[in-house]
């Protein structure tokens, strides 16, 4: 669950939506303070008391895929299981569908003298066609949560999150007080403690466009 | 965190496992009763003897199958280098303690209608028919008494055997730890060894031989060779369903500390992907029948899917499929033990319902008219009560034997720390 990309699937369903509008008139910019972890038996203490202390945890950036970080992050499920079954009914359904239509309405064939609705032959079909439509499906929903796509370059908090450390990311808010939250960090075992600004929203071929990213940057920055 | 060392047998499942063996020896003599009490003519009081048997041969082969699942288990999954399982490793092995009692129950039922000339389930046995029979008579190489007493006998007291030494050898730890690490991978590979050696025995029995031998015979015309993959996959998800069972029922006392949802989530998974196999299996077999339309094949399934049993058929064919794929698919079923529970029972009852009409068909069969019908399932459900009881009996007292967690094997850390 837990590879470069962000952790929380399923929430983004509808936050995308909202952002894709949201950024057709206007883009966003957050602000975001980073730090570095290095081991796993402190990254996970450092969860937990980031959560408890109340800040928002953005996601957490992870080289390979921890067991139990999704948990410790207080993640909810991801909704792909319930995606996959969707499009997995919809072959089904394509499947049976069409069959049943071309060969009892549309162009009748006798097969050995069975019956034109002969559902026994095309199970095999029905059930290719599942699995190929929820195979799909997934991976294209996957690919779109995760924001990934051919061409797309992806943007690193830190580019050692692909690399060997585990990177935590805090979302600020307007009642963030930015000392305090480096200062967290840091006492909780944090090192190269950044603070960086992002834009946020809408993801197709927007990031190439490095040069824009931090323009409003000092917008930003006045409005806190 | 403390570990209840030992399953103590709460006197409520002493109870209900006695009473469930009785209401089982009940139903035997009742269903002796009504089976051999009427008159009639001597065609007629084969078929009721047939009816008697049949009952104890489906229950006691379907039961030793089941239980016998749970040393697949184990071994399948030391195999693999699965480590996973070990936070509850000892409840398929107490389990797999019933296969020798089942075993013996059922060598002596098989062997009494191998020897005790009664043709109507297995007519292979009658020599005189066999030499005017064309196809039975090509058979005889495989199909005859003694192959099949020499086979049933190995398969009994390989399984019994061999699940004894895997058990002994996973108990050798309990008062031992392994400190070095060349010991604990000797120990693995021990390990490995017996249960590559029950694989092969299991490979060599219920995987080929021994279906054919003890169920399918009793459509000795006819055969297919799904039968006893088909066998193993309805007979392998009914026995994960009763580990299922188990694990729940002990987790609900108290007991099984370090087993928490994340070892039930993958017993359910097994739930699940075992039940699709069996469909896979079942639709392989029927569809290729169904599609060549050759009568010789098509027989054993007139009197099952479109005959007097087909609204049995059907019925185990939605309990066994339908229900597991719909109300398993979701995680959380997975991990509720309301749902588990419910859907184990579910699916060693739809199993059992499975061996039922491979059974029974045939010698429920009237062999002048062809007339088949459908016996009355009550008093066969009673034979598989007792049963029932007598595997709670027994694994009740395996398990309180021994302390339930293999504390010093060399996986349980991972078994542990596991997250699915």
């Amino acid at each position: 669950m837990s590879f470069t990309f962000k952790l929380n699937i399923g929430s983004r369903v509808y936050r995308d939506l909202e952002f894709f509008i949201w950024n057709l008139y206007n883009m966003s910019v957050q602000k975001f303070i980073t730090g570095n972890f290095y081991d796993e038996e402190v990254l996970f203490p450092a969860i937990k008391k980031t959560r408890r202390a109340g800040y928002k945890i953005h996601d957490v950036f992870t080289p390979f895929p921890i067991h139990g970080l999704d948990k410790a992050m207080g993640l909810r499920d991801t909704s792909l299981h319930t995606a996959g079954f969707i499009y997995g009914i919809t072959g089904t359904a394509t499947a049976v569908g069409f069959i049943t239509w071309a060969l009892t309405m549309d162009w009748k064939l006798n097969f050995g003298g069975k019956p034109f609705f002969s559902l026994p032959a095309w199970i095999p079909v029905t059930f290719e066609l599942t699995v190929l439509f929820a195979a799909v499906g997934m991976v294209l929903t996957f690919c779109y949560l995760c924001q990934l796509a051919p061409f797309v370059k992806k943007d690193h908090f830190n580019p050692r999150s692909t690399d060997d450390t585990f990177v935590m990311a805090l979302e600020c808010t307007n009642k963030t007080n930015e000392e305090e939250a480096i200062r967290f960090l840091q006492s909780i075992g944090a090192a190269d403690v950044q603070v960086q600004y992002k834009e946020t929203g809408w993801w197709l071929g927007r990031y190439d466009k490095d040069t824009k990213r931090f323009e409003k940057k000092t917008e930003l920055e006045s409005a806190h | 965190m403390s570990i209840k060392e030992k399953f103590v047998i709460p006197g409520r499942f002493n109870t209900i496992s006695i009473a469930l063996m009785g209401l089982g020896v009940l139903a035997i003599i009742g269903l002796y009763i009504t089976t051999h009490g009427s008159g009639g003519t001597a065609e007629e009081k084969a078929m009721h003897d047939a009816r008697f048997w049949a009952s104890l041969l489906q229950n006691s082969v379907y039961f030793l199958l089941v239980v016998n699942a749970s040393m697949f288990f184990i071994c399948a999954t030391t195999l693999a280098w699965g480590g996973w399982q070990m936070a509850f490793r000892r409840v398929p092995e107490a389990i797999s303690a019933v296969v020798p009692v089942i075993g013996v129950i059922a060598l002596a039922i098989l062997l009494a209608i191998n020897y005790g000339d009664n043709h109507t389930i297995y007519h292979w046995t009658d020599g005189e028919h066999v030499k005017h029979d064309k196809i039975l008579n090509f058979k005889k190489g495989f199909l005859n008494k003694d192959f099949f007493t020499a086979m049933t006998i190995f398969t009994v007291a390989g399984w019994s055997l061999l699940g004894w030494k895997m058990r002994k050898l996973s108990r050798s730890l309990d008062e031992r730890p392994l400190p070095t690490i060349a010991e604990r991978k000797n120990y693995i590979w021990n390990n490995t060894v017996w249960a590559a050696l029950y694989i092969v025995v299991f490979a060599l029995t219920i995987m080929s031989s021994i279906p054919w031998l003890w169920l399918m015979s009793i459509d000795a015309h006819w055969y297919s060779t799904m039968y006893s993959w088909y066998t193993f996959a309805s007979t392998f998800v009914a026995g994960m369903a009763l580990i299922a069972l188990f694990i729940v029922y002990l987790k609900n006392k108290g007991y099984l500390e370090l087993t928490n949802d994340e070892h039930l989530h993958d017993v359910g998974k097994f739930m699940f992907a075992f039940s699709v196999f069996w469909t896979y299996l079942w639709f392989s077999q029927f569809m290729l029948i169904w599609y060549a339309n050759i009568p010789e094949e098509t027989t054993y399934f007139k009197p099952r899917a479109y005959g007097p049993y087909s609204g049995l058929f059907w019925f185990m064919f939605i309990i066994n499929f339908i229900a597991p794929l719909l109300i398993l698919m979701r995680r959380n079923s997975k991990r509720n033990y309301t749902t588990i529970t419910f859907m184990a029972v579910l699916i060693i009852f739809g199993h059992w319902l499975d061996l039922y009409q491979m059974v029974f068909v045939s010698p429920m069969t009237d062999s002048k008219t062809g007339e088949t019908h459908v016996p009355n399932l009550l008093w066969d459900f009673g034979v598989a009560l007792g049963f029932v009881g007598l595997i709670m009996f027994v694994t009740g007292r395996a398990l309180s034997k021994y302390p339930l967690l293999a504390k010093n094997h060399p996986f349980v850390k991972e078994s542990v720390i596991h997250h699915t």
